[in-house]
């Protein structure tokens, strides 16, 4: 994935990801006062490890963990008839109500907002949660909509032209996050290959 | 009148047009059809039917939500042009729409101008000049959605043409074989019944071929297209040899009683004796064989009461996903319409 972007540069190695996650993670227990009625809801593609890794610390340290949801934003989005790449649609799978909870959405990249305000959309067809707090790895600025995160990994300064690419070894082989140029042609980053079958994700 | 003509005429140009193009930066967009329009499953790529699946699998999943409504369609404007009558898919396809937020409007050829000789090119001129933008199309003539993506600009939908194909029914059916087993891919597919007149068998055989599943069909000998020959079929006329090697799936065509003169058959019981479903015949079923039928039923001519409900039909399960492969087709055809401009992430 990092072959495809142009003067990049590492801004995020695996262990201070692993930090900014526990960092994270003890928050949300801070502030919710431990995990009563908390869900977390990771946004596809990568939101969704995330989540599952901020479950697990918090799993250690309260001894139970919460139920954790997966989010499909692709029906939500504003920009279907865009130029963009469009991902392949996944599937939602949130197998718990999420009717007087406090959901934490769980996402890679905060960049312009509207992802979480496809996500905002989503969850409020699913059912009408208590609260909604948002947790981000990486917040890079230039915001589009009056959205802004409740716990953030990483604050960094990008230019609008730049590109974000954070790396989870579920998916990507290793940890990490790098920020450059996409080569002449390319207009979005890849998007992951189709996986076929009713039950692979 | 010479409408027909052009037809005809038209339809296998159309068809290289709009059937299998725009392969350049698929390979880059792995969530967009490469198809641009849906007007058959002849010619319609692998990645493009596997991605329709994938995409239908999750608006299943919102039709068991309290809210089975999602937005993607908003300000959008389908017509529903319906020149034949049609229960089922009308209304599969009205509330497909309708659960994408899209505005919808019904016409039937019945009840308008068409009644005052308008021609098909004229009505739809008119309807697009009230600013739509996509149309599902239901014609008498093969090649009428072809010859519309010829005359405008709009997005169209094949819901049946004449006895050509029927698209989103060949969808549907082979999504609820892909559902039920995870791969299509070398199962033994039996369609039973009308194959020259029947659109929904002409669509599932290509689909079929196209996912890699063997494809067996069988009916009387005048009930028979000569094409069936030449595209790797394999072709039965007698019902008990054609399930002798089993089958993982009979999908049985409605004996279409508008369509037949009375010089195909010798009689309605003769047909049902020799090519009827019933419990001696379901039972050469493999084990997770499906019982289709496209509908209406005929109970009792082509299927059995007992066979039509028993355990191994999946019938009302076809009418379940016909929604959500809808839904799907009209959600990638609409995104994959792209005005080329810049946008932010």
């Amino acid at each position: 994935m990092s072959a495809e972007l142009i003067s990049s540069r590492p801004v995020m190695d695996a262990a201070a990801m692993r930090r900014a996650i526990e960092r994270i993670a003890h928050e949300i227990l801070e502030r919710n006062d431990g995990l009563n009625d908390v869900v977390l809801i990771g946004i596809r593609t990568r939101g969704a490890p995330l989540a599952e890794r901020i479950a697990s610390v918090a799993e250690r340290v309260e001894g139970s963990a919460p139920p954790v949801g997966y989010l499909d934003i692709s029906f939500y989005r504003d920009d279907l008839r865009g130029s963009l790449a469009q991902p392949v649609v996944q599937r939602t799978e949130i197998l718990f109500d999420i009717a007087g909870k406090i959901v934490v959405l769980v996402d890679d990249v905060l960049f312009t907002g509207r992802t979480i305000r496809a996500a905002l959309d989503a969850l409020t067809d699913l059912g009408r949660p208590r609260a909604i707090q948002l947790a981000v790895l990486v917040d890079r600025g230039h915001r589009e909509l009056p959205i802004r995160a409740d716990y953030v990994g990483k604050n960094l300064p990008t230019a609008r032209a730049e590109q974000v690419v954070v790396q989870l070894s579920e998916r990507d082989g290793a940890d990490g996050v790098v920020v450059g140029r996409l080569a002449a042609g390319k207009k979005s980053k890849p998007q992951p290959a189709l996986e076929f079958g009713p039950n692979n994700e | 009148m010479d409408e027909t003509m052009t037809v005809t005429e038209t339809q296998k140009k159309a068809q290289s047009e709009s059937g299998a193009v725009e392969v350049s930066g698929a390979e880059q967009n792995p969530g967009r059809l490469r198809i641009k329009h849906l007007l058959g499953l002849e010619g319609v790529c692998r990645e493009d039917i596997e991605l329709i699946f994938a995409t239908s699998r999750s608006f299943k999943d919102i039709l068991d939500r309290p809210i089975k409504k999602v937005p993607p369609l908003r300000g959008q404007t389908v017509v529903n042009l319906f020149y034949e009558p049609s229960t089922r898919t009308r209304i599969s396809f009205e509330l497909a729409e309708k659960r994408l937020s899209a505005d919808i409007v019904n016409f039937t050829a019945s009840a308008s101008s068409v009644q005052k000789g308008e021609s098909l090119r004229d009505t739809v001129k008119n309807i697009l000049a009230m600013k739509t933008d996509v149309i599902v199309i239901r014609h008498p003539c093969a090649g009428a959605p072809h010859f519309l993506t010829r005359a405008t600009d709009a997005i169209i939908l094949n819901a049946g043409d004449g006895s050509h194909e029927h698209p989103t029914q060949g969808l549907l059916d082979i999504y609820t074989m892909w559902e039920r087993w995870g791969d299509v891919k070398g199962k033994r597919v039996l369609i039973v019944g009308d194959i020259l007149h029947s659109r929904v068998a002409r669509s599932n055989i290509w689909g079929l071929l196209t996912v890699g599943a063997q494809v067996a069909v069988c009916g009387p000998a005048t009930l028979m297209p000569a094409f069936v020959h030449h595209i790797g079929v394999e072709v039965f006329t007698n019902l008990d040899k054609a399930l002798a090697p089993g089958a993982d799936a009979i999908n049985c065509l409605r004996i279409q009683r508008e369509r037949q003169s009375s010089d195909f058959l010798p009689s309605m019981r003769e047909y049902s004796r020799l090519y009827g479903i019933d419990a001696r015949r379901a039972a050469s079923l493999r084990p997770g064989g499906l019982i289709m039928h496209p509908g209406p039923m005929n109970r009792g001519v082509e299927i059995t009461s007992d066979v039509a409900d028993g355990e191994n039909s999946v019938i009302l399960d076809q009418v379940t996903n016909g929604l959500a492969v809808r839904m799907a087709a009209l959600y990638l055809l609409c995104g994959g319409q792209a005005p080329a401009k810049e946008e932010g992430v």
